[in-house]
């Protein structure tokens, strides 16, 4: 790696004479890329900076009990982002939970066992859904899958796991259809094509004569997949999950029409809720100019702006030791 | 906020910008329940008088947010504003149109305006109070009809909205518990039950789900074919969601409160409809360009006479003549030309 580093860096100054005729293109190319570089870090910079500003009044009134206060009571303006934060981080890890082994799958299949003629159209109809507009997923779950759930499998589970000592409050309620797990579900769906796009491209990377050597040890597909290519690709991996965590925790069309929209903590998983962004997206036309309730939309936008970029930290934090491994 | 008032104010030029007919170009934005009138007069008075409108269904509050900072010719809100916030604002309002509230239904074996509800019923019902269909208040008020023994699951506006802020009026008029606990606003605080953003959601979400209630405009009612309830009107008898009972409503209003902030819910008279609500625009007192003001004027003028049809036809209700000659005669003594 050090090696080819070297030889592609341009050549040194010996040799510049002969470039300076065209130079001028490559100062003004330098110049472009840095712009855009520090570009991104001011628009970040000045959009957590306007997003806090807009968030001190909300900040000021309710101080941090911001954060744990259930209450969301425009009438009064009293304002808590308990129930929106409870919501977007439940819904949010339920969908990982509920992707991650699915777009395994895809990725395993499309990588060691599908057919060659059955891989492509297989992989382009998961890039296909990758770009399936959100509102898409919204109305298809609005539709189709709420009236399923409440007809069916909310009544069913209702009447046998939610009987049940122990986990049987996750289950109780009556059968809305929408709810936390409905949200889950959708968002889960959403999620499997850009998991399972990342893993199945980084699966693919991985050198041919591992894998053979590992075979050629007898080693099953199962064995090679665990020993071989998910440490070497587990950064890349990891990665794609959190990229998917990340559509997870911003989506807003898909999740306001099917979880319900109720400003309560329920703990039954068939409860509706309510996440972050589709509570800013609801009330944002209605929140005057100046008002507290603005600025707590606002608190909020800045809270989920903090989610973020936590996940963020913690995905790096859990990649550390197994990049110094696959390093070392 | 005010970055996003520019984005709109710009948008809007643009579009103006991009039909250079002899029209005259006016914008507005606000209130989004009575935007598919709003659109349908603004087509029919481009081709009668050369006003062209422009309007935004932003929402009321982003309405009020954006005639205060004067980035459109007109606002439109569904709530009036208050007597304090027109004067900080030099802004005069008046009622464009009105619109009824009704309540619909998805319970096995009942049909359209066969189940009879009262305003404290209905309170009783979105607090959480009243759980099953077969309750004995029900069962009392229908004696008809067979009532199923089924949870009663409550759907509302998940999204700020003037049906809310409607709704929440009248349940407050007639529940004093209701006005207590949750009070009026765009969105309140539901205690029970579970939300859908827009009319047609919660329109979907009444239909999707066996026992569910719900409110809608009137309109989205009767375009999706819902089974819509008689209510309990203040004079005691019970009235089914017609033409006939909406503008019963808007004639025994008393329209002579400061600003036209007429309440029309819970109105007197045997056959009004208790639901019914005036929608607002917000004009400012001082115009920068009069002439801009005076086109707005021109159009709001001809839509009084020329657009009663065209409302109707959309299920909303016109102004009484009455109300029109006063809303004229404000504009004459209000608005600096």
């Amino acid at each position: 790696m050090q090696q080819a580093a070297t030889t592609l860096r341009p050549p040194a100054s010996g040799t510049a004479t002969r470039l300076r005729g065209g130079s001028g293109g490559d100062v003004v190319f330098e110049w472009m890329c840095r712009v855009a570089g520090v570009f991104v870090l001011i628009l970040l910079g000045a959009i957590i900076i306007e997003l806090f500003i807009g968030a001190l009044p909300a900040f000021r009134q309710f101080g941090l009990a911001f954060v744990w206060t259930e209450l969301w009571d425009p009438v009064a303006d009293q304002y808590g982002a308990l129930v929106p934060i409870y919501g977007t981080v439940v819904t949010a890890v339920l969908a990982i939970i509920l992707a991650v082994p699915v777009a395994f799958g895809i990725a395993f299949f499309l990588t060691e066992l599908a057919p060659d003629w059955l891989r492509r159209p297989v992989g382009t109809a998961v890039e296909l859904l990758a770009a399936v507009p959100s509102i898409i997923y919204g109305m298809w779950g609005f539709f189709v899958i709420v009236p399923v759930m409440a007809q069916v499998v909310q009544p069913a589970v209702i009447d046998t796991l939610g009987e049940l000592p122990l986990i049987g409050f996750l289950f109780a309620g009556p059968p809305f259809g929408t709810g936390i797990l409905t949200a889950a579900l959708i968002l889960a769906i959403m999620i499997i094509p850009v998991v399972a796009a990342t893993m199945r491209d980084v699966f693919s990377t991985v050198p041919p004569v591992f894998k053979e050597s590992a075979y050629g040890l007898g080693a099953t597909r199962w064995e090679v997949m665990w020993n071989i290519v998910l440490p070497y690709t587990s950064k890349s991996v990891v990665g794609g999950i959190m990229l998917g965590l990340g559509r997870a925790l911003g989506e807003t069309l898909a999740v306001t029409f099917v979880i319900g929209n109720a400003n309560r903590v329920t703990t039954t998983l068939f409860g509706p809720g309510n996440t972050i962004a589709s509570l800013v997206a609801l009330e944002f036309g209605e929140a005057g100019a100046g008002s507290l309730k603005l600025s707590a939309l606002l608190a909020l936008g800045f809270i989920l702006f903090v989610l973020s970029f936590i996940v963020l930290a913690i995905s790096r934090l859990l990649l550390r030791p197994s990049a110094k491994g696959a390093s070392a | 906020m005010s970055l996003m008032s520019k984005v709109l104010a710009t948008a809007a030029l643009g579009c103006a910008i991009a039909f250079p007919v002899m029209a005259q170009p006016i914008t507005g934005a606000g209130a989004s329940f009575p935007n598919p009138v709003y659109q349908k007069w603004g087509e029919a008075a481009q081709k009668a008088i050369g006003v062209q409108l422009n309007y935004q269904s932003v929402g009321s509050g982003a309405g009020q947010t954006q005639i205060k900072n004067r980035t459109v010719d007109f606002g439109a809100s569904d709530a009036p504003m208050t007597d304090a916030a027109l004067k900080e604002a030099n802004l005069l309002q008046f009622p464009s149109v009105m619109g009824a509230v009704v309540a619909i239904v998805n319970v096995p074996g009942v049909a359209e305006n066969q189940m009879k509800l009262t305003g404290e019923l209905l309170a009783d019902i979105y607090l959480g109070k009243v759980t099953k269909w077969n309750d004995s208040k029900l069962v009392e008020l229908n004696s008809g009809v067979t009532l199923p023994n089924l949870a009663i699951a409550p759907v509302y506006r998940a999204d700020g909205s003037g049906t809310t802020f409607v709704w929440a009026s009248y349940l407050s008029a007639v529940s004093p518990e209701w006005k207590e606990k949750v009070g009026i606003g765009t969105s309140v605080r539901f205690p029970a039950g579970t939300g859908s953003k827009g009319n047609e959601g919660v329109a979907g979400t009444v239909r999707n789900t066996r026992g569910a209630i719900g409110y809608v405009e009137n309109a989205y009612a009767t375009q999706t074919k819902q089974v819509t309830t008689q209510l309990r009107n203040k004079a005691g008898s019970f009235v089914s969601p017609t033409a006939e009972s909406f503008i019963a409503a808007a004639q025994n209003a008393d329209w002579s409160t400061p600003n036209f902030a007429a309440n029309l819910v819970d109105q007197q008279g045997a056959t009004s409809w208790p639901i019914v609500s005036p929608t607002f625009i917000l004009l400012p007192k001082d115009p920068k360009d009069a002439a801009r003001t005076a086109s707005v004027l021109k159009f709001f003028d001809w839509a009084y006479m020329n657009g009663g049809k065209l409302a109707q036809d959309l299920e909303y209700i016109p102004l009484p003549d009455s109300v029109q000659t006063a809303v004229r005669a404000a504009w004459k003594t209000d608005i600096k030309s």
